[in-house]
């Protein structure tokens, strides 16, 4: 039997002479590089800052919402809050998320190439993301967008005096760069992958970032029309949605919900990839049923694609359409299962330590169960039609978008931390941090299934006062998950000073990345490795730590 | 301790294999690169299809609903200038296959000279459909910006046999006008966009660009180019030819 | 909820609505849509106490401390087999309940008495047949299936009654319809659930459940004199519908006399059944609706009725249905079979 795998000292450990960080100096050699690890940062710095700008509408929602009454702001400036909400957290940060920082960090390096197929337009990417979020901003300045994040017809077109349009062009823009994304990723993963890198050796996160990436490059591009549509039914009124017209505001419905229940997907997909490979390391074994988490991946890539009209299950649309589409969603609720069960049993036999990544990933499975079973509540017919359009729905996307992405977002960001930057953050804090999120996020969105049955609607200025217990429930839990979300932004940039050299391989990972120095050279690897074993393989890594031991002794 | 940990030579150099200029460091060889890249470009010509889709699906279901609108619509286009307009894209992909072949067969002024060509071409549709926009805003037929429904509540003079639409099914030609602006507006955009990347490439070509053994950006334009094309095959039936079989 | 004892289920729901857990149960359905609603709490406890026992003891019986080298498992088909095939199962009957549900909130029984409601930026005008005409209040008698027929003057609404468990989007251009018997006397919330606009929190009003003696006289006290058929008899004269739509034989327009709820063929080798929706449609967009043997010569009106009087036209026509049955009933003094009004498809659109 192999050596027990223990994490080696890093009080020995040295930080590389060149990396990626220091392969070149200035602002420029940031803003005009093609190196996907800098993009990622570029991506990661970007992402965080619109994630404290939508973090910081959600509180002033939540504080409008303390009180029965519209006192805090106009119900003109809630509307405003919670349709900036959606869409900066929607589409500048969750869609982006774990695909544009830690992905676009460590898809070329898990299938051992040199960088991204291309390098520059992944460069155009984030700056098609950095447009969609000015855009977004200036919608914002300029006076906001009240539309809701779905931008529903003919509201959107005909009722409104809102910056509809500045607002849509930047979701089209930001669109265009998670396209390109997808685009970049699939044919990396297809074209670019090392000698002996086959698909079955692939670290499932690479899996589940193809699936999002199909969903990608294949939904986001019916967003776009349908903004497009959008956008010249408001400037010119040409009458495709208008019902005056002899147009059917449904038709945008099917349109946006083709790519924005697929982008569910897109958003929560690359996250499990984070927790496959956390899970793995901190049990030091192989993910139980490699294969099935792999398919379940496609399936639910190809699943998603077929659900669309469940967000339209009360709109009018025909009832025997409905039960197809309450079929098909039982579905793909399946292969979420199947990935939770499997990543249980990882954990069975396995040699279990619990650091900061392994406890968001825990918070992740929770969570996303929760988050999980409650769609299967909203995927039944009946039941949706009491459900839908109140908090309850609210309360289900968060657990799965907040509750499960956010928490692997968090979790990949604590794992890959040491790879990225070459060093450790606090752990003691760190722990604290996932500690008080995870409470948080309960108290801040449980309440709200009870409140949603009891049928309080979604996007609600004031409500009836005999919901204000939940909602006070609920506040206070947004605080104490805001200061959660602070305290990682806080050590996490005092480690890039302060924290402690991390080396190669902290963790004991097997992964292709963790071969490698941290923070990595520009290229990645010095040779193209050339692989002779399979993903999360924990003896080939004992015997290759047993040589090189033997070698420096 | 040596942190690369796989196969690492540091004496290691490139002396063994010569790169050609043009290969991007991170490909291993050229044919990587250029599947790579033709990879992608089929790729994003997918995500076009998706963009064009969720037109050709709302033209779908409205020309279900309110399909002698669109008759009445697609008898008010001419369809000698959209036969002349599909001759002419037909000729440009030609024009552009001449340019790939040239480049392959790394002749410089002829791949310049067939990207001109291109370009004409191009330019020569865009013009037949500028001004058939500019017969439809006098005739007002422009949904939202000016249009008036007197052209289908009365019996149109080319076709005597069409009979006046009744002014509810009159209205419904907006949505014709709709979609056919959108859709061959959207086709409009992606010619101007091809365009311009051409003249790019002509200025590139002239100096030499393509004609010494690396061509993938022609042959992935023209991938492009043949995109275009192809949507307006779908265009001119669906849009100029609806019953022109009666 | 047959399955289990009365008793239980009494003090489980009075225990609930006591703690606010969930609303009251005030329509025929909400007992059902509850049922439901534990059962999928049920299978979500027992996923949520599986997946917690599983990571919970598997972290500590497999901790690092405890078990210092791992044994590495490739996978079990067996497992993945039982962990596909149980969710699948508990899903798919969960879906077929769910389907069930659904199928009975939207599909209205024969006998349920109309009103009709018309939603705008930001109220909800509700009008009864009877002429009682309503504003952000809607008031029903207990034991009576109701059925809505609703419309939008301008955005998407959705009228929802969360003790009724029932809601429905409200859509500009085609009427949508929604079913329930109340049936305990009561005031309920009614929300507008879709988000319209600025004061969409304000789309708010009261469901007032009444026993059949208080409808009765509150429908006696708030009458406006004039029936919606009466109005729409008013304005069937003033558009001058009855110069085609006279009855004759040799008539222009089809005798609408008898025609609500019978199937029709239309002119363009299609059959619809005449509801409100396709009364609606058919005045609107006349040609996709023509009949056949008919010529299509029938103007829009398009722009020339507002909602409610669309909603007087359609309640004129039913009218004359009922009237021709009244009298056909005392000319024969038999009421043949299948003469009865059958309630139209569920759905709200007609297209052809």
């Amino acid at each position: 039997m192999s050596t027990i795998v223990s994490l080696p000292d890093q009080s020995t450990a040295t930080m590389p002479k060149r990396s990626y960080l220091n392969a070149e100096y200035g602002l420029k050699s940031w803003l005009l590089t093609g190196d996907h690890k800098r993009i990622a940062i570029l991506y990661l710095i970007s992402i965080t800052f619109f994630f404290f700008i939508g973090g910081a509408m959600a509180g002033l929602i939540r504080l409008e919402l303390l009180t029965p009454q519209t006192d805090l702001m106009a119900a003109d400036t809630y509307n405003k809050l919670f349709t900036m909400h959606g869409i900066v957290m929607i589409f500048l940060f969750l869609v982006p998320s774990v695909p544009a920082t830690i992905g676009n960090f460590l898809i070329p390096i898990m299938v051992g190439a040199k960088d991204l197929a291309f390098p520059k337009i992944n460069l155009l990417s984030w700056y098609l993301y950095l447009a969609g979020g000015i855009f977004t901003l200036a919608a914002l300045i300029s006076g906001g967008v009240d539309t809701g994040w779905t931008f529903t017809t003919p509201l959107s077109t005909h009722y409104l005096n809102t910056h509809v349009i500045t607002a849509g062009l930047g979701i089209f823009v930001a669109g265009f760069s998670s396209i390109f994304t997808g685009l970049n990723f699939i044919v990396t993963i297809h074209r670019m992958r090392a000698p002996g890198m086959t698909w079955f050796r692939l670290p499932l996160f690479v899996w589940s970032h193809y699936a999002a990436s199909v969903l990608m490059v294949l939904g986001t591009p019916v967003l776009a029309i349908a903004l497009v549509l959008v956008i010249l039914e408001r400037t010119i009124g040409i009458g495709v949605f208008d019902p005056a017209k002899g147009g059917d505001p449904l038709l945008f419905q099917h349109l946006f919900w083709f790519y924005s229940h697929p982008a569910v997907y897109i958003m929560i997909l690359p996250g499990m990839g984070v927790i496959s490979e956390v899970i793995s390391t901190f049990s030091r074994k192989r993910v139980f049923g490699y294969t099935a988490v792999a398919f379940s991946s496609v399936a639910i890539a190809v699943f998603g694609f077929f659900v669309w009209e469940h967000h339209m299950f009360i709109m009018g649309v025909s009832n025997y359409s409905a039960l197809v589409f309450s079929l098909l969603t039982m579905l793909v609720a399946v292969p979420s299962a199947i990935k939770i069960f499997n990543w249980a049993a990882t954990l069975y036999k396995g040699s279990i330590t619990f650091e900061t990544p392994m406890l968001y990933a825990f918070g992740f499975m929770g969570l996303f169960t929760i988050g999980g079973l409650t769609g299967v509540f909203l995927g039944s017919l009946g039941m949706d039609i009491h459900l839908t359009e109140t908090y309850f729905i609210v309360a289900h996307f968060h657990f799965v978008m907040v509750g499960g992405m956010l928490m692997a977002f968090l979790s990949g960001v604590h794992f890959w931390w040491p790879k990225m930057t070459g060093r450790m953050y606090p752990e003691g804090l760190s722990k604290l941090a996932a500690l008080t999120t995870f409470i948080g996020f309960n108290l801040t969105f449980f309440p709200q299934f009870i409140v949603g049955y009891l049928g309080m609607p979604r996007r609600y200025a004031a409500y009836p006062p005999e919901f204000q217990v939940l909602n006070v429930l609920s506040t206070a839990g947004a605080t104490v998950l805001g200061v959660g979300y602070l305290l990682p932004m806080l050590y996490l940039t005092w480690s890039l000073k302060y924290g402690k050299i991390a080396g190669p391989n902290p963790w004991q990972a097997t992964g292709l990345e963790w071969q490698i120095q941290s923070p990595p050279l520009t290229e990645n690897f010095i040779e193209t490795p050339v692989i002779d074993y399979e993903a999360y393989d924990y003896e080939w890594l004992a015997n290759k730590t047993k040589n090189e031991v033997q070698t420096v002794g | 301790m040596d942190s690369q940990a796989i196969a690492t030579h540091p004496d290691h150099t490139h002396a063994g294999h010569e790169h050609p200029p043009y290969l991007r460091h991170h490909f291993a060889t050229v044919e990587q690169q250029r599947e790579t890249s033709s990879f992608g470009m089929w790729l994003f010509l997918l995500t076009e299809i998706m963009f064009f889709g969720g037109m050709f699906a709302a033209y779908m279901i409205y020309r279900n609903w309110y399909y002698p609108a669109f008759v009445a619509g697609s008898h008010q286009l001419s369809i000698v200038l959209g036969t002349i307009n599909t001759a002419v894209l037909i000729c440009s992909s030609f024009t552009m296959a001449m340019g790939v072949y040239s480049a392959e067969m790394r002749r410089k002024s002829a791949l310049v000279m067939w990207l001109l060509a291109t370009i004409v071409l191009g330019v020569v549709f865009l013009g037949i459909k500028a001004d058939e926009y500019h017969e439809k805003w006098e005739k007002h037929h422009v949904p939202g910006l000016n249009f008036s429904v007197q052209d289908f509540v009365r019996v149109n003079p080319a076709y005597p046999e069409d009979k006046a639409l009744p002014l509810d099914m009159a209205e419904k030609t907006q949505v014709y006008f709709s979609l056919y602006f959108a859709m061959t507006g959207m086709h409009a955009l992606h010619m101007i966009i091809g365009i311009s990347i051409l003249i790019g490439l002509v200025i590139k070509a002239q100096a030499g660009a393509y004609t010494q053994g690396h061509m993938t950006t022609i042959e992935n334009f023209g991938l492009y180019w043949h995109f275009v094309d192809i949507v307006w095959i779908f265009l001119f039936p669906l849009l100029y030819l609806i019953s022109r079989h009666q | 909820m047959h399955l289990i004892s009365p008793v239980l289920w009494q003090f489980l729901v009075n225990w609930l609505e006591h703690f606010a857990l969930f609303p009251p149960e005030a329509s025929g359905i909400a007992p059902y849509a509850d049922a439901l609603y534990f059962f999928l709490i049920l299978i979500s406890l027992v996923g949520m106490v599986l997946v917690v026992a599983l990571v919970g003891g598997l972290s500590i019986l497999y901790r690092q401390e405890k078990n210092p080298v791992a044994t590495q498992i490739e996978g079990s088909t067996l497992l993945e087999a039982t962990w596909t095939i149980i969710p699948l199962a508990l899903f798919m009957v969960t879906f077929v309940w769910g389907a069930l549900l659904y199928f009975r909130i939207y599909d209205p029984p024969a006998n349920a008495m109309n009103i009709y409601v018309v939603g705008k930026q930001w109220m909800w005008k509700a009008e009864h047949p009877g002429g009682q005409h309503e504003i952000n209040a809607l008031h029903v008698p207990t034991g009576q299936p109701v059925r809505l027929t609703m419309i939008s003057q301008d955005v998407f609404h959705s009228y929802s009654i969360p003790a009724f468990r029932v809601k429905r989007e409200v859509i500009p251009g085609r009427y949508t319809t929604v079913w329930f018997t109340p049936t305990k006397p009561g005031t309920y919330h009614l929300f507008c659930t879709q988000y319209c606009g600025t004061l969409h929190s304000q789309m708010i009003g009261e469901v007032t459940v009444l026993t059949p003696d208080d409808y009765q006289k509150w429908t006696a006290g708030s009458t406006s004199g004039m029936s919606l058929a009466q109005n729409g008899e008013r304005l069937f004269a003033s558009l001058g519908c009855a110069s085609c739509h006279n009855g004759a034989a040799d008539a222009r327009g089809p005798n609408l006399a008898a025609s609500y709820a019978g199937r029709v063929q239309l002119s363009n080798g299609s059959s619809a059944t005449v509801d409100d929706a396709f009364l609606r449609d058919a005045i609107l967009n006349p040609t996709m609706h023509t009949m056949a043997g008919y010529a299509p010569i029938m103007p829009t009106y398009q722009g020339q009725i507002s909602e409610e009087g669309l909603i007087d036209l359609v309640e004129y026509i039913k009218q004359l249905n009922t009237n021709y049955r009244v009298q056909q009933t005392a000319n024969t003094t038999q009421v043949p079979s299948g003469v009865q009004q059958t309630a139209p498809a569920a759905s709200g659109m007609v297209k052809p």
